[in-house]
């Protein structure tokens, strides 16, 4: 069983003032922490579980820059057997066609029965990569997918749907699947694991290397031109429930109602 | 006419010093033959370093050991004990010379002849009187009272063992005062009753002197005790009551450096390129670790005092120390080959994940143990086995990650540690740059830094240093999380990074000393960081202005209020710091401070600072912070004073949740003193 996982290097905006850069189609990502997409630890947790119960590799590729190398060994550490780095300052500007594209044009000759990825990506929420790298491979594909198992070369697996609706979904390998979080609960990597993996070569891999078009990459490549980004309007502050618990509760319940928080 | 001698009396044909020999070889081969399995086990396990300061161990086998200093915690079992133990050093004499007695009828210890002697014999006639007693009281505390400590939730208990060990002791006696009692019976002498009141006592019961029957009475009592006590000696080794043998070597190897963790392993430097870390199967203890489980006498006194079991974690020390001495009893047999574990893991399956985790290293339990049994090392080393897995409890996951990414688990950026300290009014804070010099290198924590919260305590203490007009700057940037939770949670590495990034941080700059006013941070930097710095707690630091005059205070903020003074795990305990909070606090005129019943070393846990303060625990029916307001509430308490932030935290949560919001206040010492100044 061969498993690629693709991971995105996404900021964490959690905590951070967020800036607008000068042109306005971006925020200012100098003074920010990047880190491995959320969505995408649950789906290199369930590529190495699965790889522990059935044997075969996991490779795991991202399309970044370079401080993303911190990302591709924390994933080794976690069990993840190679890893693959892909940047070409060409790929700036990339949309989510555009990365597919990079990444179908690597992955498709090589060795894959499965292809994993998180659903979302925490930054821009696209959602796109992983649909359209499946169609450009020409093999199915789903999202928000949970309890994964596989029999000989199918896939089974299930999609939790509005208001606890399940799907129970069977498909061929080699297929691609975009995990939900929550499916797993990945493991922490501690300073002594990446340490292990320390040695371990990344091969870092540029446009002629990989072998795509300048033309299909980068801005050139991309189908959607953001045309702003703007920034959350100020809150009007805060309401302080006064009373005792039952009439806090109350009334707190009576606020999610009107916001249509709860049905 | 004189009694026969047991020596004098083969027995059934036989010469009694050829059945003496016979009993006393096959009894001490058997006895040594147990003890070198013991042994044998504790040779196979990890390195421990336990022979420093031979003289420091010596004082402690003498006070705690000999002189069972803890016992009296828990008064009443603890004079029992106290008898116990004295009536075992006085008759273990008596038992020698009773052994001797099988080969020469006159047979006494060369310096118990004479009028030692005498003394000695009416010592140990009242001492079995004494003993034999507190056998029975001990027998019917047991059988009818049930003190809840003696419990064994989730194990096979070892009750039964008690009652053995109680019957054969008090069996003993018996023997004795009967033995004696023939004695005293057969020289047909009287009014000796006030000074062999034991030998007096069995005497009354016994048939005319120089009848065959007494005879017989005497010498079966004889060999009757010698049987029991060569029993009772074998059956020490295969029972709880190992202790009896192993509690003193226990504490002459005690851990005599409170407030540290053990290294990953003994005498190696590079532990990150060892196959296995932590404690991942049995053989991952040290022996030190292994003699704990061997001298742990069940008592419950640890489990008694854990803040984590009291509020329902599955937590009970007890059970840590129980079932592994079980298992090493079970897999390292005395005779025959050990059974196949077969798919049982040590740890997962006979140590749970869930006890491993819910332990806030707060140290009560060893605060307790009469004999100094360790926990803390221990569940550190099984969780770092368990973080080396990748298996560290999710709700830890993301504090512990934020540290390891912005070097604190609040997600900040390095840039924004010092923004609280441009907020103050009136008060201009040093931001020392490498090379840079104060007295006073103020380490505020990554709490002091971002939680809006212990930002307060920041100010104030900044306050505080401004109006005594101290030279003091802080790191800013440079400064990392302290990492006393790290360590605790077993994220060794992470703990080797920001321990050597503050580490590099203190070096290029010139101070006289740190000060820091949480107990977690100023615990780390004083006992664990692999260089050490001169660091005082802000409560002591308070203490020094007053004494020297600097401060002075008035009890108008206090307003007549009752106080409390709630002592962190990792002050008190930890580091001994009982009194200069104390001291602070009488300072403010007019105080009324009204101590909790678990004060001072016996003070109860909040539920751990650092990233705990993120840790979920689901087993829990209450918040160790609800428990602890209603201590407070007990003594009639309207401050709760702490000296910690997370305290500080956990208890005004726990005043929200117990409907004492406006009826309690907690603050914190530094808070107190900022708000007391004239």
């Amino acid at each position: 069983m061969n498993i690629v996982v693709c991971i995105k290097w996404t900021p964490d905006t959690s905590e951070a003032d967020l800036t607008l850069e000068s042109g306005g189609k971006d925020i200012k990502k100098d003074d920010l922490d990047f880190d491995v997409n959320d969505w995408d630890r649950f789906a290199i947790e369930e590529a190495v579980q699965i790889k522990e119960k059935m044997g075969g590799s996991v490779s795991v590729i991202t399309v970044a820059p370079d401080d993303a190398e911190e990302m591709l060994r924390e994933s080794l550490a976690r069990g993840a057997d190679q890893a693959f780095h892909l940047w070409d300052d060409a790929f700036e500007g990339s949309d989510g066609y555009a990365v597919a594209s990079i990444l179908a044009k690597f992955i498709r000759d090589r060795p894959y029965d499965l292809i994993l990825t998180g659903t979302l990506a925490d930054d821009d929420g696209g959602g796109q990569v992983g649909g359209m790298l499946a169609a450009m491979l020409n093999i199915p594909s789903s999202t928000l997918v949970s309890k994964i198992q596989i029999q000989g070369t199918t896939i089974n697996f299930n999609r939790e749907l509005e208001g606890g609706l399940g799907e129970a979904i069977e498909m061929d390998l080699p297929a691609l699947v975009s995990v939900a979080t929550g499916l797993n609960e990945p493991r922490f990597v501690s300073i002594r694991a990446v340490r292990k993996v320390s040695s371990v070569e990344i091969p870092m891999l540029d446009l002629g290397e990989i072998g795509i078009d300048e033309s299909k990459v980068g801005y050139d490549g991309s189908r959607i031109q953001i045309e702003k980004v703007y920034l959350p309007p100020e809150g009007e502050g805060a309401e302080i429930i006064k009373g005792n618990p039952e009439e806090a509760a109350a009334r707190l319940a009576e606020i999610l109602r009107e916001k249509g928080g709860i049905g | 006419m004189t009694m026969i001698e047991p020596a004098d009396f083969p027995i059934a044909g036989i010469p009694a010093p050829v059945l003496a020999l016979v009993i006393l070889v096959s009894a001490i081969s058997f006895f040594s033959y147990i003890m070198f399995r013991r042994i044998d086990l504790l040779r196979k396990l990890m390195p421990d370093h336990r022979f420093s300061d031979i003289w420091e161990r010596i004082k402690l086998a003498v006070i705690y050991g000999f002189g069972q200093y803890r016992q009296p915690r828990y008064l009443g079992a603890g004079i029992l004990h106290i008898l116990l133990f004295a009536g075992f050093i006085i008759l273990s004499l008596r038992s020698l010379t009773l052994i001797g007695q099988g080969f020469f009828s006159q047979f006494h210890l060369p310096f118990l002849t004479g009028s030692p002697g005498l003394f000695y014999d009416i010592l140990k006639d009242y001492t079995g009187l004494i003993v034999l007693g507190v056998c029975i009281i001990a027998i019917i505390r047991r059988a009818v009272f049930h003190p809840a400590r003696y419990a064994h939730p989730g194990a096979e208990g070892h009750q039964n063992e008690a009652y053995i060990i109680l019957g054969l002791v008090a069996a003993l006696m018996v023997t004795d005062m009967i033995f004696d009692g023939s004695s005293l019976k057969g020289a047909a002498v009287s009014g000796k009753s006030c000074m062999f009141p034991a030998a007096s006592l069995a005497a009354f019961f016994m048939p005319a002197p120089g009848s065959s029957t007494l005879n017989f009475i005497h010498i079966a009592s004889y060999w009757a005790h010698i049987l029991v006590f060569f029993s009772l000696l074998n059956y020490l080794p295969i029972s709880k009551h190992f202790h009896v043998i192993t509690a003193i070597p226990n504490v002459f190897f005690a851990n005599l450096n409170r407030g540290i963790i053990k290294p990953v392993r003994w005498g190696v430097e590079d532990w990150m390129e060892l196959e296995e870390i932590g404690v991942s199967r049995f053989q991952g203890f040290t022996w030190k670790h292994v003699l704990d489980f061997y001298s742990c006498a069940d008592c419950g006194r640890c489990t008694d005092n854990c803040p984590a079991n009291a509020v329902g974690r599955h937590l009970s020390p007890k059970m840590i120390s129980i079932k592994a001495r079980d298992y090493a009893y079970k897999y390292y047999p005395i005779f025959g080959s050990p059974p196949d574990p077969g798919e049982t893991r040590f740890i997962g399956d006979i140590i749970t994940e869930n006890e491993i985790w819910a332990c806030t290293t707060c140290g009560a339990c060893e605060q307790e143990c009469p004999i100094f049994i360790e926990y803390i090392d221990k569940i550190v080393d099984m969780r770092r086995y368990l973080l080396d897995q990748g298996r560290l409890p999710l709700s830890l996951q993301k504090p512990m990650q934020q540290i390891k990414k912005k070097g604190n688990a609040y997600g900040g950026s390095k840039g924004k540690r010092s923004a609280w300290a441009k907020e103050i009014e009136g008060v201009e804070i040093r931001e020392l740059k490498p090379g840079d010099h104060a007295d006073l290198l103020f380490f505020v924590d990554s709490c002091g830094s971002f939680d809006p919260r212990i930002q307060e305590i920041s100010k104030s203490f900044a306050r505080i240093l401004s109006k005594t007009s101290s030279d003091f700057g802080i790191l800013g940037q440079d400064e990392t999380d302290s990492g006393n939770e790290i360590r605790r949670l077993g994220e060794e590495g992470l703990f080797e990074q920001v321990s050597g990034k503050n580490i590099k941080a203190f070096k290029a700059r010139g101070f006289k000393e740190i000060t820091a006013f949480d107990p977690h941070a100023f615990n780390v930097i004083r006992n664990d960081y692999p260089e050490r710095f001169p660091i005082i707690h802000s409560s002591q630091l308070l203490a020094r202005f007053l004494r020297d005059g600097k401060l002075t205070l008035s009890g108008d903020y206090l307003n007549n209020r009752v106080v409390t003074y709630h002592d962190p795990c990792y002050l008190g305990r930890h580091n001994g710091i009982y009194d200069e909070p104390r001291y602070v606090l009488s300072k403010i005129p007019g105080i009324e401070l009204r101590e909790m019943v678990c004060s001072f070393s016996r003070s109860f846990c909040c539920s751990g600072g650092g990233i705990l303060l993120w840790y979920e625990n689901e087993e829990e029916k209450e918040r160790m912070g609800e428990r602890r307001v209603r201590m407070a509430q007990e003594v009639g308490s309207q401050v709760i004073v702490t000296a910690c932030p997370f305290c500080l935290i956990n208890l005004e949560d726990a005043i929200k949740t117990t409907g004492n919001e406006g009826k309690i206040e907690v603050i914190d010492i530094v808070e107190l003193i900022d708000r007391s100044m004239l």
